[in-house]
């Protein structure tokens, strides 16, 4: 399995190819991967990145509205967009005979996609509804991929809300649309993949169709990406939010991490850190918090802010989040929480711990291979933010290879640094019975 | 974004010189013949399946054991105990604790998950599949030998009753308990969550004793899905599970009582900012007559995003992020769901456009149009969701469960294919018209309740 051939082109405008066969399987993904997200989003329109992925679903040149949706469900296709950090992507998984309907669907919308007053208008309240949906209707909303990043970081790019302010997405002009458009969806701003079945067409024919449907979207200026970067911080922050659903308090904790991008091992090895901390019955804060002092109801750990590692370039987020009974002290639990950090920076996990999270971590990435969507995203990904798609193939034998010391390192240096510290604090008792 | 116009307008990106272009034509759909399956019953009554299915070296296990309670009427202290024991089957054997029990089963980098409704406990597993022998003999071991041990399970019954806080302040988990209420009263299907008051008084003896008579063979059944050798995989679970036996069989649930019409409940939850709709009405299960135009009427209806009432409510309207319709299958039956989540100063407008949806699949039955595109969907999407090995497990578990084998996989296409038009339009008659419905509203009463009711069809 780990045998993938990537093919990979760069056509006259700028728009970046990868192809990856996969004859095992029946269907075939088509995604575009854009290289904005809503860390690049303008000042007073916050959530504008999303709110723009939806508009990309609203209708193109040769699609009606509508028409997108039931040209990939009537071709037996699934289909999805998502915005990140710092990419947005856009894809289908067909039956393999759809695969130049999908390459034709996703090079319509990139060359000339329907901006309209009426569409605009629709996906907002649509944006609003996914909101109240995720965040302002439930307990814990938002948290904490929206809760924790203003309290780590002091850069607007960082900081702010990436699903927006309803007062801003309202504020949303079609002029807006048209700019954002023309600047970050320009061809060499952007990346096709395509993996699985790829039919009669082979690797050859498929570079053909790609070339016959977007070679003609013309070249565009590229945005200059500017740094994101901001100075680590020194000491901890530590902010406070009410939340009027939640039965119990919570709490996140973030670091920043080293940059994936120039620093892979490193980065690789806060991940492991990660899961010797919070995966599986014997990891260090499921056996301390949760069961030994019996401080929190559930406790997790992750690289990366969205929910798993290299997900973004720098910088990036390691977030440790638990919910906890009211009668708990959050100092205790935070106090806890360093404890173990410290155990860890002083002598490090022992092998066989890490081997087992390695084996866990194999068969994470396997599990995930096994569907034609995932794997296509995550090559997709990676090939965007790191120009390596070859780290999702190599993910398992790196990670096997990352070493107690580097583990060790990694706590050591969470603990030499700042860091946010974000309380949910519940307003109301519970109405419910427990 | 005030606008040094460097960027062309939003008219202009939205056409090109050449002008619109034919959409190119779909290709030969590749047939996929599903693997062979193999079945056997082992001398406990423990039924195996176990199919090849290489594409990554791994293995995919789902234990299915019916777990129903002895009343014939939804029992709290039943359920509390049923979820009590899901949440610490994995906490100790006769010769390990917890952890050593996590790190057996990491070291191969496998996974053992359990999780109970009122129809079954459900032990699902994967791991590498060269570390099938291991995952088997830890599972053998909890079934056989689980301890419950005291410390564990006190802190466990801690944390369920906090996780049941957690979980009832979700919107969703109170609209699913008044749904499952108003569908099926007290029959033990409605009870899904216990109450926090009830496990609490759940004792470790308890829990042990529902193990003894509930957790056996005879009834159950082990799908096994991965890079293996069906008959090696079946020789390795008669190995390991041998030991496995009891004289009782594992106690399926009765057939609930189907939903009848009647008005919508509208259930307070104050200071909410969205509300739950949540329609339902009979449905039909997977080896009726007429199943395949059912689904189909459905998918035209509200089962995918390119259904009429997603395209109203949401593309059209804007009230909704998504409206769903499908069926849920129960014992000797199924029922039809229709759910959406929509911001509370729409609420009336959105059960009058799902009513009005629902009247015109009847008096304007889907076209042959809308029924081949539902149709293609309904297969490639089969498709897709059986190309992993975890899809196909769950999918086989399932199927076996109502009395179906791979065999009903495999012909579903060609019975899709042969739905006429005039089938699905009475299906739609039969299953979809608004007086046929009951079910619950929740959000704030007080700020959606006189506009929902002065719509009419609101207890």
């Amino acid at each position: 399995m780990s045998e993938l051939e990537l093919h990979r082109a760069t056509l006259a405008n700028g728009l970046r190819v990868l192809v990856v066969p996969d004859p095992a399987t029946p269907v075939v993904g088509v995604s575009v991967h854009v290289d904005v997200g809503f860390r690049s989003e303008p000042e007073g329109r916050t959530g504008f990145a999303h709110l723009f992925e939806h508009l990309m679903f609203q209708g193109s040149e040769s699609l009606e509205k509508l028409a997108h949706f039931r040209q990939v469900q009537g071709a037996g296709g699934v289909f999805n967009g998502s915005t990140h950090q710092d990419y947005t992507d856009y894809f289908e998984v067909l039956p393999g005979a759809a695969l130049e309907r999908a390459l034709f669907l996703e090079a319509d919308r990139l060359r000339a996609p329907m901006l309209t007053e009426e569409n605009l208008r629709n996906q907002v309240d649509v944006v609003k509804e996914e909101i109240r949906l995720n965040v302002l209707n439930r307990p814990y909303g938002g948290f904490p991929w929206i809760l924790l990043p203003p309290v780590l970081y002091d850069t607007f790019p960082n900081a702010h809300n990436g699903y927006g302010d309803f007062s801003e997405l309202e504020q949303a002009t079609l002029d807006d649309a048209a700019s954002f458009f023309d600047t970050f969806y320009a061809p060499g701003n952007a990346l096709v993949t395509v993996h699985g079945d790829l039919g009669e067409h082979g690797v050859d024919g498929t570079l053909a169709l790609i070339e016959k449907h977007f070679g003609d979207i013309p070249s565009r200026p590229v945005p200059v990406r500017p740094s994101f970067g901001e100075p680590v911080p020194g000491s901890e922050r530590r902010q406070a939010v009410p939340d009027a659903h939640a039965p119990l308090p919570a709490l996140a904790v973030g670091y920043r991490v080293p940059d994936p991008t120039t620093k892979l091992d490193q980065y690789l090895a806060h991940a492991l850190l990660a899961s010797v901390l919070g995966d599986g019955e014997a990891a260090r804060l499921q056996r301390r918090l949760v069961h030994a002092d019996g401080l929190v109801t559930d406790v997790n750990a992750s690289n990366g802010l969205m929910g798993g590692p290299l997900d973004a370039r720098d910088p990036d987020t390691f977030t440790i989040t638990a919910v906890h009974p009211g009668s708990v002290d959050p100092d205790r639990v935070l106090a806890a929480v360093d404890e173990e950090l410290d155990k860890l920076a002083a002598e490090g996990p022992s092998i066989e711990e890490l081997s087992r999270q390695s084996a866990r971590w194999a068969a994470a990435l396997h599990h995930e291979d096994d569907r034609v969507m995932y794997r296509m995203l995550g090559l997709g990904a990676r090939e965007l933010l790191y120009g390596r798609a070859e780290i999702a193939t190599e993910l398992p034998a790196r990670i096997a290879a990352v070493t107690p010391e580097q583990v060790r390192e990694s706590a050591a240096a969470l603990r030499a640094q700042g860091r946010a510290v974000l309380l949910v604090e519940p307003t109301t008792e519970t109405e419910d019975e427990g | 974004m005030s606008a040094p116009t460097t960027h062309r307008s939003a008219e202009e990106i939205g056409r090109t010189a050449q002008g619109p272009r034919p959409l190119p034509p779909l290709g030969a759909t590749r047939e996929v013949p599903l693997p062979e399956v193999v079945t056997e019953t082992l001398p406990s009554g423990l039924r195996v399946l176990a199919v090849r299915r290489p594409g990554v070296p791994m293995v995919e296990t789902r234990l299915r054991i019916p777990f129903a309670g002895p009343n014939p009427t939804a029992d709290p202290a039943f359920a509390a105990r049923a979820e009590l024991l899901s949440s610490t089957l994995l906490t100790g054997t006769a010769i390990r604790d917890r952890v050593a029990i996590d790190d057996e089963l990491a070291a191969v980098g496998a996974d053992l998950g359990v999780a109970v409704d009122p129809e079954r406990l459900l032990v699902h597993g994967s791991g590498l599949a060269a570390g099938m022998p291991t995952l088997l003999e830890v599972l053998a071991e909890v079934l056989t030998t689980a301890s419950y041990p005291d410390q564990e399970l006190l802190r466990e019954r801690e944390r369920l009753v906090e996780r049941i806080s957690v979980a009832r302040s979700q919107p969703r988990t109170v609209a699913r308990e008044a749904l499952q209420r108003k569908r099926f009263g007290d029959h033990p299907i409605a009870l899904e969550m216990p109450t926090g008051e009830a496990v609490a008084a759940v004792t470790p003896e308890e829990v042990r004793a529902t193990h003894a008579a509930g957790v056996v063979p005879r009834g159950s059944t082990l799908v096994i899905v991965g890079d293996v050798d069906p008959d090696a995989a079946i020789a390795a679970v008669g190995k390991a599970l041998g030991e496995w036996a009891a004289d009782g069989t594992a106690r399926s649930l009765s057939a609930p009582p189907l939903p009848g019409a009647g008005p919508l409940e509208l259930v307070h939850r104050p200071g909410s900012v969205q509300s739950q709709l949540r329609l339902t009405g009979p449905g039909l299960s997977r080896d009726a007559e007429g199943y395949a135009a059912f689904q189909l009427a459905n998918l035209v209806f509200g089962g995918y995003f390119s259904s009429r009432w997603m395209e109203n409510v949401r593309e059209d309207k804007g009230y909704t992020y998504g409206a769903h319709s499908g069926a849920e299958f129960v014992p000797g039956g199924a029922v039809l769901g229709v759910e959406t989540d929509v911001a509370s100063d729409v609420t009336a407008a959105a059960l009058l456009e799902t009513r009005y949806e629902l009247g015109r699949m009847v008096a304007v039955p889907p076209t042959a149009e809308e029924i081949d595109a539902a149709r293609r969907y309904a297969i490639g999407s089969l498709l897709i969701s059986l190309d992993s090995q975890g899809g196909l497990a769950s999918t086989l578990a399932a199927l076996d469960a109502a009395g179906l084998g791979v065999d009903w996989l495999r012909e579903r296409p060609v019975r899709l294919e042969a739905v006429t038009p005039e089938q699905v339009a009475e299906a739609a008659l039969a299953y979809f018209a608004p007086e046929r419905f009951t079910g619950v509203i929740v959000g704030d009463a007080d700020t959606i309740g006189s506009r929902l009711r002065a719509l009419g069809g609101i207890a």
